[in-house]
């Protein structure tokens, strides 16, 4: 059988792995949708009203029974209904997943297109004052938190220059792509910053390794120009722990950043689960949770398709 | 090539941050208001949610018989008049002939008896239910008369009736079941588009019996970060705000452009203590840790002093003066005394519980109180916790102490009754039985006579303050922060939003 045929089979099984963990731990945690609703007014209902707002939750039969119900849904691509939206969740999920895709792919732009060649330049200049400046600011961009950066970019916009992307609610790039941009580069480069630190971190130390190998000590000296040497020859082979590194971080992004989300009032996808944990919508939860790991399993496998590409010694699925 | 990419990326890069920075919302329409707020309505039926964010969003769409207003008096909505019986034991509306709801038909006396009877429902499974028990029947002579027949006299139901719980409903939306999936009243705002946690569109509605709305609509956003919304303000994205937290509202008078509104409101901030827990079932050591605690040092250290030292009377018209309650004044001499006298001269230890945030200065109160009670040896560890699983745990009444802030009401009978009567609902949470409570409760149900009532209700607070089961901290204020340009917002001590129904863009 092939590698993909054999990973795609794993799918489904991790699915089901996740969903039991996502649907029980949801439901151990205290408190339940009528508490996230009524808060200590819940402590008012009589019996009889609860039994009613339990019913109206779906709560008030057995676990497995949900669960199964559940799943029944699930695999007709039901993922069931938001009962604070009054929508089926896929609905609202596939509403949501725009904005953190677009977000996703334009940090990991940010943090490639800054990370990569300061990681390049300061591998080429090792030791050297610029290399030091270079991990100085990697270190920095690791070490701060995103929240902070996000809150310290709306504050100096805000209070030094009086502006300020719109927030609130999302525009699509097709539908205006100018407010679009403008809308979801602050928080790119937020989320970016730290991605941008980790991409120089590593793409710095793949790429002293690689510059220290024999192949390209031949190539410098048979007078191979030195910028072809780093760009052609040593960087593809510097690569794939970039690849490695990106695919993780972007499988994260994929499932929502709460922080900076909730930071710029993006209705992105870590704002939808984290304010669907908060008010205890289990179907909500659970097909949000289901979504984002499928992503993550589609990119890891992207990832590891991308290793043969960029090397060709490596072959997917072999003992040896 | 490694100067000439980085000098290309550089261009693309500076272009990126130029377009960021230079797109300014445009707004949505000239004259509707736009507004910020942190956390959105959880749901559109009146009679069921209770959250402050959704009563803040519904009692813009639907009006109940009668609303309070800025003085906590009690003036017509639906209702144009009312009376009581002199035993207190009906109560007759009669309802504005020109009030519609928002599809033009008229709202009768026939909508009014549907909208009691669907809360009065235990199927409904409204938590507002728990005040109108004493209605035992609705008659509806004629389409603007609406008689209410009580089962027992209840002086406070008025009061209890001036609540968007309370709301007029469609008696054909009821039949529909459509309430909760379509807002239908007769307030001041239809409601367009709702995207929950997002935004909201509202606009104003024209036939509105209670006059001229001045404005087009509303566009709220939701923006959960209020440094964000401030922001937002600053940069004049927002016309109008809700601030919770007292350390941003601090920050608004210094922008020049804004207007910061600052209303006392009837919530208050509270220890409460666990009497059935070992030490707190002895009296002397809840009057101590009440003796202990200097409570204008956590109104100041915890909530930057943006509040006032309260009682249990929270209302205007029945507070008294704090500083002749039980202990108000610091004394640690004495609350030490208490302690060696109750057998605890060496203290305790005991969990204090608080929620995440709620409200902000949550865990800076009870880090204060930490710091107070250890003058005492009480040693007290602080337990942070998720708002749901704190409520869970509160509505169980599964803690030594907790650090809360509980909604107040107009009326003290209904502020109260859950907690300090025999037959309260939350008796639970307080787990604690006292019969001069439960008594003058009850006396304050039946009296009539404003001034008669004033002095049972400040009996009762006093022994309250007294037997300490409790230790009542501060109020604090309902925030609203507006553009200079928005005019003639009245705020509550409700913290109500009804008065966008009469704001003007300059």
């Amino acid at each position: 059988m092939s590698y993909l045929a054999r990973r795609l089979l794993t799918f489904p099984l991790v699915m089901l792995g996740v969903s039991i963990l996502v649907f029980v731990a949801i439901r151990l945690v205290p408190g339940d949708a009528i508490t996230a609703m009524l808060g200590t007014e819940a402590g008012l209902l009589t019996p009889a009203q609860r039994a009613a707002l339990s019913a109206y939750f779906g709560i008030d039969k057995p676990i497995l029974v949900q669960y199964w119900s559940w799943l029944l849904g699930v695999l007709q691509g039901d993922l069931g209904i938001s009962v604070i939206h009054g929508k089926p969740a896929l609905t609202i999920i596939l509403e949501r997943f725009p904005l953190t895709l677009q977000l996703a792919l334009m940090s990991m732009c940010v943090a490639l297109l800054v990370g990569l060649p300061a990681g390049v330049f300061a591998a080429t200049r090792n030791e050297k004052i610029s290399d030091l400046a270079v991990r100085i600011f990697a270190m920095i961009g690791q070490s701060t938190p995103n929240f902070v950066v996000g809150l310290l970019i709306i504050y100096a916009l805000s209070a030094g220059f009086g502006i300020l992307p719109t927030m609130g609610e999302f525009t699509p790039f097709l539908t205006d792509p100018l407010r679009n941009l403008g809308q979801m580069i602050l928080p790119a480069i937020t989320l970016g910053f730290a991605f941008a630190a980790s991409v120089t971190r590593i793409s710095r130390s793949a790429m002293l390794d690689v510059l220290s190998d024999d192949y390209v000590r031949t190539a410098r000296s048979k007078g191979v120009p030195k910028r072809s040497v780093i760009w052609r020859h040593a960087l593809p082979n510097a690569l794939i722990p970039v690849v490695t590194l990106s695919g993780v971080e972007f499988g994260y992004l994929l499932g929502g950043a709460v922080l900076v989300e909730q930071i710029y009032a993006l209705p992105g996808l870590g704002r939808l689960v984290l304010e669907a944990i908060l008010q205890r919508d289990y179907a909500l939860v659970q097909g949000c949770v289901l979504f984002i790991a499928f992503n993550f399993m589609v990119v890891n496998l992207l990832v590891d398709l991308a290793y043969v590409t960029l090397d060709p010694r490596i072959r997917l699925g072999e003992s040896n | 090539m490694g100067r000439h990419l980085s000098t290309k990326f550089l261009s693309v890069l500076a272009l990126a941050v130029t377009i960021g920075a230079t797109a300014i919302a445009s707004p949505a329409s000239a004259a509707s208001l736009k507004m910020a707020w942190k956390q959105d309505a959880t749901g559109l039926d009146p009679h069921k949610q209770t959250a402050f964010s959704s009563i803040r969003l519904l009692e813009l769409i639907y009006e109940p018989l009668v609303r309070l207003n800025k003085d906590l008096q009690i003036v017509p909505a639906v209702a144009a008049s009312w009376e009581f019986a002199p035993d207190a034991k009906q109560l007759t509306f009669k309802l504005n002939p020109n009030a519609k709801f928002q599809d033009g038909k008229p709202v009768t006396a026939a909508d009014v008896k549907a909208s009691f009877e669907r809360l009065l429902d235990e199927k409904t499974a409204a938590a507002a239910r728990a005040n109108f028990l004493s209605i035992a029947s609705i008659e509806t002579p004629d389409q603007t008369t609406v008689v209410f027949k009580l089962s027992q006299p209840d002086v406070p139901l008025l009061t209890a009736m001036a609540s968007i719980n309370a709301a007029i409903v469609p008696a054909a939306e009821i039949a529909a079941g459509t309430i909760g999936t379509k807002a239908l009243g007769s307030g001041p705002f239809k409601l367009d588009k709702w995207e929950p946690n997002s935004k909201e569109t509202l606009s104003a509605n024209k036939d509105w019996a209670g006059g001229k709305v001045a404005i087009d609509g509303i566009d709220i956003s939701v923006l959960p970060d209020e440094t964000a919304i401030l922001a937002a303000l600053r940069t004049k994205q927002v016309d109008f705000a809700l601030i919770n937290d007292p350390l941003v509202a601090t920050l608004v008078p210094k922008e020049p452009s804004l207007v910061l509104n600052r209303t006392p409101v009837l919530a208050y901030h509270v220890l409460q203590m666990n009497p059935s827990r070992k030490p707190m079932d002895v009296l002397a050591v809840r009057q101590a840790i009440s003796c202990a605690i200097d409570r204008k040092d956590v109104l100041d250290t915890a909530s930057v002093g943006e509040g006032k030292v309260t009682g249990p009377l929270t209302m205007p018209g029945y507070t008294s003066d704090a500083s002749t309650l039980f202990c108000y004044k610091q004394d640690i001499a004495k609350a030490k005394k208490l302690m060696a006298d109750a057998g605890f001269a060496n203290g305790f230890t005991a969990t204090v519980i608080a929620a995440n945030g709620e409200p902000a200065t949550a865990a800076a109160e009870a880090q204060v109180l930490q710091s107070q009670l250890a003058e005492i040896g009480v040693k007290l560890n602080i337990k942070m916790m998720e708002l749901n699983v704190y409520v869970d745990a509160w509505l169980k009444g599964d803690f030594d102490m907790a650090v809360a802030l509980n909604g107040g009401r107009a009326d003290p009978y209904s502020m109260y009754n859950r907690y300090w009567t025999k037959t309260g609902n939350l008796q639970k949470v307080t787990n604690y039985i006292d019969d001069t409570l439960d008594s003058l409760m009850q006396k304050g149900r039946v009296e009539t006579d404003p001034a008669k009532r004033k002095v049972i209700f400040a009996d009762f607070e006093k022994h309250l303050a007294e037997v300490s089961p409790w230790v009542w901290l501060y109020t604090s204020y309902s925030y609203t922060a507006q553009q200079k340009n928005v005019q003639g917002f009245v705020p509550t001590p409700e913290g109500s939003l009804f008065g966008l129904s009469k704001v003007t863009l300059q």
